[in-house]
């Protein structure tokens, strides 16, 4: 099939690009020669040729040409057009391409939009930048190239795992993708910056708008995975905090981090080696994060087909970049020009400061947990599980102190708060919130000391940020609104947490149960076929008047089954129905869960990704 | 400073009233098979899980529970005969002290560092 | 000067970090519980398989030397494939056979054991796989071998195999 060749040949060309762009800027950075206009036609072909060739593997999965093994592996003429679609980023091969096409897309995007930084580091910029998409393009050439072929050609192919089969899950991973790889411009920057002495306000203004877009589609790519995993993979969870979902969960926090700093670099010329090496862990930690997932190394509940080759290539393409970034900063880091002045224990910069203590301890935490099992392996060949239950005991304790921080911390001036009377009367509220968060514990007699602190601390963010949101005097409304929403999620996840019911048992046809004020009738069963599964649909009644139609699907390519959750939300509670076969009896296993404030965790996520949008259009307004 | 007085007074009276380890366990069952990992579907708990062996497990669980044992004791029974991998909840031993201790060690180094911006080690 | 030193220590720190994750790949990712050398089954009460009669294990390992707890399904393939080793085992002497029906229909359970001979001294019904998880087993097949104490001698994961049949040989002679 010619599209194999294109799709293989252009991938190709577009390394020759890159390996000429990275020598040209080379050659031009040794030169000084200071014209770099005639660049961006080859950051076009770079990207376009890329573009090209994920083209052809995308027609080649709507086609269903099965003489391409990725289409084999991963494709069935039975399958949806949708799911034909995103099946081609649902396997390792097709992902690394979109990997690659948003890489070069984005340093295309850099190209035309750096015009104000000086040319020697917008030279240096793009050669870390090609030395990275030039690491990728041979990653995927040499031990995951999509165009391979078999021979002979198949008639049908082995179809793409049932749960991946779904349209949030089609847009995920370029979701995600856009978030780990624009993290990569932060990084080029970043060195850049340092080796031109260029460490400071404009650099800082300058690469926030990046790390903004980074931590938008990163956010958003996580909460895209957490609703999927809820309706689809979880019994009624939404975090569950497998390896996979630790490792997108580390870039964000230490983007979260990042972001805080560059501001007080920006405004205060200060903690300009910490901005790099924020900026530095964060692609280090979306590349050991690739690493870890398509490895193998870990055992987790989403994997890609693995292969031992792939996994030493990034290994040793991630220490690659660890080492060089760390010789490059502490070779520079002496030259960064910073103000050296004492931060008063009263200002924005130090509550940000604490910010990033905070949010450096919950990675510090994610990441141990994450890879301590890897190391214990090698060095003892003991096997431990890390799960929940560690991260909860050691995260939930600091994030009381944290929350309340993050309260207090907006409300202070820069450099200095002049009067600070507001102690008695944030004292005052946070007194009344510890009242408040006691009560509803008590309504629900769930009342512990672990429980009504954290309830506090969440309620009294809550309220102060709810009054900045009201107050209408913005002085930075895209951080009132993160804030508010980020105070929703905590406040919403707790509430969840502790009010969540649920009831599990085995019915039959006609079978009737009580569960706290409700009645749950199992009327019928019924089953249906579609093109590619056959599904068992159940009939369940709750209280007589919610019709609950949860079901089983039996895929034929490749056989799987799954079960499909009926959720009923409303703005108070879900409520979450779903069944599951139980072999060689007649009765089903039914779980049915009430869950408080559910679609609050997904609303209030999305109003902290529209608080961060917000900071581009005020920008634009200027 | 008298109204503070009054808040650590009631304070006090508020805590007193909290019992500290009043875990309630209604749903002990629920949180021993959260916290038991499957071996069949092993990025998964046998809560989460739907295999064979999840779902014997659950069974044994409930079994235990009836006769009497307490959580501790299902754990360590299953731990001799599984490994301590089935356990999610990593016990504080000699192989695991790095991993509960490393992240403390990090936020007080944390500490240090925001002491020293500070300027509080500054004479 | 300070410098150079904490570059070092990052290089040693990130060196061995590599080391580690490059070792580390080598080793399966899947977890399979380790055996135990001498650890004593935990004894079971289950309904005997053709009379339905509550029996204990420990009431039955007495007098051999041997036991060998084979846990089978007829609709388990992989049991098809060691069934002929069954046959040759239940053949030697100090040793009897105990099987363990996991999660089966009677009634197909039967029929295998009509086609394929039975090689068991006695079977145990494990309707809901209770008594598997017991014992310390994760799937079908599963075979363990056992002194009268209850120890168990060796452990078999998966089908018995000509390796394993000449191990389990060599140890019962």
């Amino acid at each position: 099939m010619i599209l194999n060749y294109i799709g293989s040949y252009s991938l190709l060309f577009s390394l020759l690009i890159s390996a000429i762009i990275f020598l040209i800027s080379i050659f031009s950075i040794q030169n000084k020669k200071e014209s770099i206009r005639n660049l961006n036609k080859l950051f076009f072909f770079q990207f376009f040729l890329v573009l090209i060739s994920f083209l052809s593997l995308i027609i080649l999965f709507v086609i269903s040409e099965f003489s391409n093994t990725t289409v084999f592996n991963n494709s069935h003429t039975n399958k949806p057009l949708l799911y034909k679609i995103s099946g081609t980023w649902g396997n390792h091969e097709g992902s690394l391409i979109l990997w690659l096409m948003i890489l070069t897309f984005f340093v295309f995007i850099y190209f035309l939009k750096s015009n104000t930084r000086p040319i020697r580091e917008r030279l240096f910029t793009i050669v870390f930048q090609e030395i990275i998409i030039i690491g990728f393009s041979i990653f995927l050439l040499k031990t995951s190239n999509p165009f391979n072929q078999v021979i002979p050609t198949p008639d049908q192919g082995l179809g793409l795992n049932p749960i991946l089969q779904d349209p949030i899950l089609a847009i995920h991973p370029p979701v995600l993708y856009l978030g780990y790889v624009s993290t990569s411009l932060i990084f080029s920057s970043a060195l850049a910056s340092l080796i031109c002495l260029n460490v400071n306000r404009e650099w800082a203004s300058f690469i926030k708008n990046w790390i903004f877009v980074s931590w938008i589609f990163l956010t958003l790519g996580i909460l895209l995975g957490s609703i999927w995993a809820y309706y689809e993979l979880g019994w009624g969870g939404f975090w569950f905090w497998d390896p996979v979902e630790n490792i997108s969960l580390m870039p964000w926090l230490c983007l979260t981090a990042l972001l805080h700093c560059t501001l007080v670099l920006e405004k205060r010329s200060s903690l300009g080696s910490w901005t790099i090496i924020l900026s530095i862990v964060s692609f280090t930690l979306s590349v050991c994060g690739t690493f870890l997932v398509r490895s193998g190394i870990l055992n987790s509940v989403h994997t890609f087909a693995n292969d031992p080759d792939r996994g030493v290539y990034i290994l040793i393409f991630l220490f690659f970049l660890i080492f060089s970034s760390l010789i490059i900063y502490f070779l520079y880091q002496d030259k960064i020009i910073s103000n050296k002045d004492h931060f008063n224990f009263l200002s924005k910069e130090s509550s940000i400061l604490i910010n990033n203590w905070f949010v450096m301890y919950f990675l510090s935490v994610v990441l141990i947990g994450t890879i301590y099992p890897i190391f214990l392996e090698v060095l003892s060949n003991e096997k431990i599980s890390v799960g929940p239950p560690f991260f909860n005991k050691l995260i939930i304790p600091f994030l009381i102190p944290f929350l309340i921080f993050m309260a207090i911390g907006p409300n202070l001036k820069w450099i200095k708060a002049k009067k600070f009377k507001i102690p008695i009367r944030l004292s005052i509220l946070l007194f009344i919130n510890l009242v408040i968060a006691f009560l509803v514990l008590k309504i629900f007699d769930e009342v512990t000391l672990k429980l009504t602190l954290l309830l506090t601390a969440s309620f009294y963010l809550f309220f102060i940020t709810f009054k900045d949101l009201i107050k209408k005097e913005y002085k930075n409304i895209s951080q009132t609104i993160s804030h508010f929403g980020f105070s929703l999620l905590i406040l919403s996840i707790i509430l969840n947490s502790f009010l969540s019911k649920e009831i599990i048992t085995n019915l039959k046809v006609g079978d009737e149960i009580n569960f706290q004020e409700n009645i749950i009738k199992f009327k019928k069963i019924e089953s249906s076929f579609s093109s590619n599964y056959q599904s068992l649909i159940g009939y369940f009644e709750i209280n007589n008047k919610h019709l609950f139609t949860p079901e089983v699907r039996i895929y034929d390519q490749p056989e799987v089954i799954t079960s499909e959750a009926d959720i009923k939300t409303n703005l108070f509670k879900d409520r979450f129905l779903v069944i599951n076969l139980v072999k060689d009896n007649d009765y089903l296993n039914v779980r049915y869960q009430e869950k408080p404030l559910m679609i609050w965790i997904w609303l209030s996520t999305i109003l902290i990704t529209i608080g961060g949008s917000l900071s581009f259009i005020k920008k634009y307004e200027k | 400073m008298n109204f503070f007085k009054y808040i650590l007074i009631i304070l006090f009276f508020f805590f007193s009233s909290i019992s500290i380890s009043s875990e309630k366990n209604i749903n002990l069952e629920l949180k021993i098979f959260k916290n038991l990992r499957c071996l069949i579907c092993q990025g998964q708990s046998i809560y989460d899980s739907q295999s064979d062996f999840a779902e014997s497990m659950k069974l044994v669980v409930r079994q235990k529970l009836e006769l009497g044992m307490s959580e501790n004791e299902i754990y360590s029974f299953l731990e001799d005969q599984y490994g301590e991998w089935i356990l999610y909840d990593p016990k504080f031993n000699n192989k695991t002290y790095f991993l509960w201790i490393l992240p403390f060690l990090m936020f007080l180094f944390g500490a240090l560092l925001i002491l020293r911006k500070l300027g509080v080690f500054k004479k | 000067m300070k410098n150079k030193y904490l570059l070092t220590i990052f290089i040693i720190f990130f060196t061995f970090c590599f080391i580690i994750l490059f070792k580390g790949l080598k080793n399966p990712n899947t977890y399979q519980p380790e055996f135990n050398q001498n650890r004593v089954l935990s004894d079971f009460t289950s309904t005997e398989f053709f009379s339905d009669e509550k029996i204990k294990l420990s009431t039955i390992v007495t007098d051999e030397k041997y036991y060998l707890i084979n846990i089978w399904a007829s609709w388990c393939i992989p049991c098809r494939k060691e069934h002929k080793f069954l046959i040759k085992l239940q053949k030697q002497e100090k040793i009897k056979l105990i099987g363990i029906n996991y999660k089966d229909k009677f009634k197909n359970a039967k029929n295998f054991l009509n086609d394929f001979e039975n090689p068991y001294q006695i079977i145990f019904k494990d309707k809901n796989g209770i008594v598997s998880i017991e014992l310390g087993a994760y799937g079908v097949p599963e075979t363990f071998l056992i002194n009268k104490n209850l120890q168990i001698i060796k452990k078999i994961i998966g089908p018995i195999n000509p390796k394993t049949y000449n191990e389990i040989i060599e140890i019962i002679k």
